[in-house]
């Protein structure tokens, strides 16, 4: 589904991925784990299309097409989608609102019809319901007054009625408490398919407990040091990444 | 006294004006007027109320008092409305409203006989500057409603100000009085049907009698090279609710007057503006809330995006006079800075007086969030849509203060002709 090979990423002149390789198929669910500063927030934001990052080598094709040369709403088009690490607040734009216009954006992308409003209003009551997000929260402000919790089941909400094929989630599980991280996991788990795929980004293995990773990676200095099957979580959670900076430091 | 046509003569002398017409107010005040001109110059930026905004263009234009000219078909904002219509500064007999509610009078000042029109006009010398005096002396027409005690008058009087033609020079006076009890409410929509240069001078000398209700949506839409200047002297009597949104579009030069004198207690006074511009355009909304007495609440909010090389002037004042307790005022603008040549400059003041109140104020003046723009497009909003929806979020909120259905849609329709913004 995405195909990473040896990307270069620099922002202000400073190189933060050094050559990252990573291949996610459809159906897998991966876990990218690593001390603060590796990289991890940088390898979300070059995938999401942020124009502050220069990417300066490699490359990167989702589905067979160059990502890097999509727009920011290309890739969402196509099917990419970023749980942000900190949903933006958007005072005065309805959340529900929003939502429409982006659903029939990606359909007219896709030259298909836009949904109408009683099949959506249908689908935003169903997928609400999905990460237990207030039906109220729904049509409020964009995460404008919500509790961090609120913020980052609306960014599960919002990835449940877009449907993406590759869902990136940027520590989604920072700040949450167990409740909040049950709803959230549950969430994605529900949204699993064959058919599509996730990036779990996270500092914690806590989170590795509820959504079961095909593969765990481990991201130090810009660059994919050690992959392995679920266990390596449990293994960074008891020994730290100390071990792994003693091993892979320049 | 010296006599009129000297006096006149040392006006006409600072400006290239001609200055020829039948002005309606009556002689006496018209003096009155001509004198102020004659002893008082056009203000400059070192004028504190003009500081961000420069007359020289209006001073130095060759303007000429118009003459009613042929228009266009006008297309109703209100089709429900009875229709007013002014062109080039008189009152159009064949496009307007000649039957009216019970309970009502309206009557163009150039149809009033001489000692009707002799009582209406006056401006507290206090109060007057030279775009009011200039008005006093030159006005050609204009329109005196009166609406009686405990009359509600249920359809809008929307009265339209057209302008056709090259350097025009058009002043129109209204007086709207509003006995104790009585419900009006308003539109005035300034518009250009051809022409450039036009400088309209538009006064509402505004009374709100006990327990009364007024509303006035002020359309501002006229032509990129047209000069218009308005100002209302509103006077509020006990328990009254004074309401009036300003809406400027389009126009070159726009300077809005707002002065609402509260001389009532328990009354409501509600100032609500949006201003969408761009190209060379340049807005100035000057506003005045006095509050002389207690137990009142004034609100205002007003907005503004603002694009191209375009500026934008806010400057809004509220008095609360000694012993006026109890007051609630508030007041908010709003910036949003779509380019990097667009400039505003915002000037929220309060001048206290009593010490049991509750005022606020506060400006606030920025770019679009770029982050909310990007997590938008993370979505898959195009960049377009993302900017046209927060710009839409932002000005929304002074939209969703009128009441007028009819009066909203024309504004969205405007905005998508003018912008290709489509808020709804």
């Amino acid at each position: 589904m995405i195909s990473i090979k040896n990307l270069h990423a620099s922002i202000d002149g400073k190189e933060i991925l050094k050559g990252l390789n990573l291949e996610v198929k459809a159906g897998e669910v991966h876990a990218i784990m690593g001390p603060n500063g590796a990289g991890k927030s940088t390898l979300a934001s070059v995938l999401a299309g942020r124009e502050e990052y220069e990417i300066t080598a490699g490359e990167v094709t989702f589905d067979g097409v160059d990502l890097l040369e999509m727009s920011t709403e290309d890739r969402a088009r196509e099917g990419l989608f970023l749980a942000f690490q900190y949903p933006i607040e958007i005072p005065g734009v309805s959340n529900i609102n929003f939502l429409r216009t982006a659903m029939n954006e990606i359909r007219a992308y896709k030259k298909e019809d836009p949904i109408s409003a009683k099949e959506f209003m249908a689908l935003v009551k169903e997928k609400s319901a999905l990460v237990e997000l207030d039906a109220k929260l729904a049509s409020r402000s964009v995460n404008e007054g919500f509790s961090g919790g609120e913020k980052k089941r609306n960014e599960i909400f919002q990835m449940a009625m877009l449907e993406p094929k590759l869902a990136i989630l940027d520590e989604t599980d920072s700040g949450l408490d167990i409740d909040a991280l049950r709803i959230v996991a549950n969430g994605v788990n529900k949204l699993k398919s064959p058919d599509n795929a996730s990036i779990i980004i996270t500092h914690y293995q806590r989170l590795l407990d509820y959504i079961v990773p095909d593969f765990v990676h481990v991201l130090y200095n810009g660059r994919i040091v050690k992959s392995g099957p679920k266990e390596l979580a449990l293994e960074l959670e008891e020994k730290g990444y100390d071990w792994i900076k003693a091993e892979f430091a320049e | 006294m010296k006599e009129l046509a000297v006096i006149e003569q040392s006006f006409a002398h600072s400006v290239d004006w001609k200055l020829d017409g039948n002005f309606v107010l009556n002689e006496a005040l018209r003096a009155n007027a001509l004198t102020y001109l004659s002893e008082n110059a056009f203000p400059t930026t070192r004028t504190e109320a003009w500081k961000y905004t420069r007359v020289t263009k209006i001073k130095n234009n060759s303007l000429q008092v118009a003459a009613a000219a042929p228009i266009a078909d006008l297309t109703p904002i209100d089709e429900a409305a009875i229709s007013l219509v002014f062109v080039n500064g008189h009152f159009d007999a064949t496009r307007s409203a000649s039957d009216f509610p019970a309970g009502m009078k309206v009557i163009p000042l150039s149809q009033m006989d001489e000692a009707e029109r002799n009582v209406l006009g006056e401006i507290d010398a206090q109060k007057t500057d030279l775009f009011s005096a200039i008005n006093t002396a030159y006005a050609t027409d204009g329109v005196y409603i009166h609406v009686s005690a405990r009359v509600q008058i249920a359809p809008t009087i929307a009265i339209t100000h057209i302008t056709t033609g090259d350097h025009l020079l058009v002043n129109l006076r209204h007086i709207i009085h509003l006995e104790k009890f009585a419900e009006l409410n308003m539109i005035q929509h300034n518009t250009t049907d051809s022409g450039e240069n036009a400088f309209s001078n538009i006064i509402n000398q505004v009374y709100v009698g006990e327990n009364a209700r007024l509303t006035i949506d002020k359309l501002q839409n006229e032509s990129e090279h047209a000069f218009h200047h308005a100002t209302e002297f509103i006077n509020q009597q006990k328990d009254s609710v004074f309401t009036i949104n300003t809406i400027t579009l389009n126009g070159g030069w726009v300077r809005n007057n707002l002065n609402c004198f509260v001389n009532g207690v328990n009354c409501e006074t509600n100032l609500n503006g949006a201003y969408i511009l761009t190209g060379n355009q340049h807005v100035d909304n000057h506003t005045v809330v006095d509050h002389m007495v207690a137990h009142c609440n004034s609100n205002e909010l007003y907005k503004g995006i603002i694009d191209g090389k375009a500026t934008a002037v806010f400057n809004g004042k509220v008095f609360v006079r000694k012993d006026a307790q109890k007051i609630n005022a508030f007041q908010s603008n709003g910036n949003v800075l779509m380019s990097l040549d667009a400039s505003v400059n915002s000037k929220p003041e309060l001048e206290i007086y009593a010490d049991d109140v509750k005022c606020s104020h506060g400006s606030t003046t920025g770019q679009l969030d770029e982050e909310a723009v990007f997590y938008l497009r993370a979505r898959g909003l195009s960049e377009a849509s993302a900017r046209q929806l927060m710009v839409g979020a932002f000005i929304n909120d002074v939209f969703e203060k009128i009441e007028n259905e009819h009066v909203v849609a024309w504004i969205h329709d405007e905005i998508s002709k003018r912008f290709n913004w489509n808020f709804n």
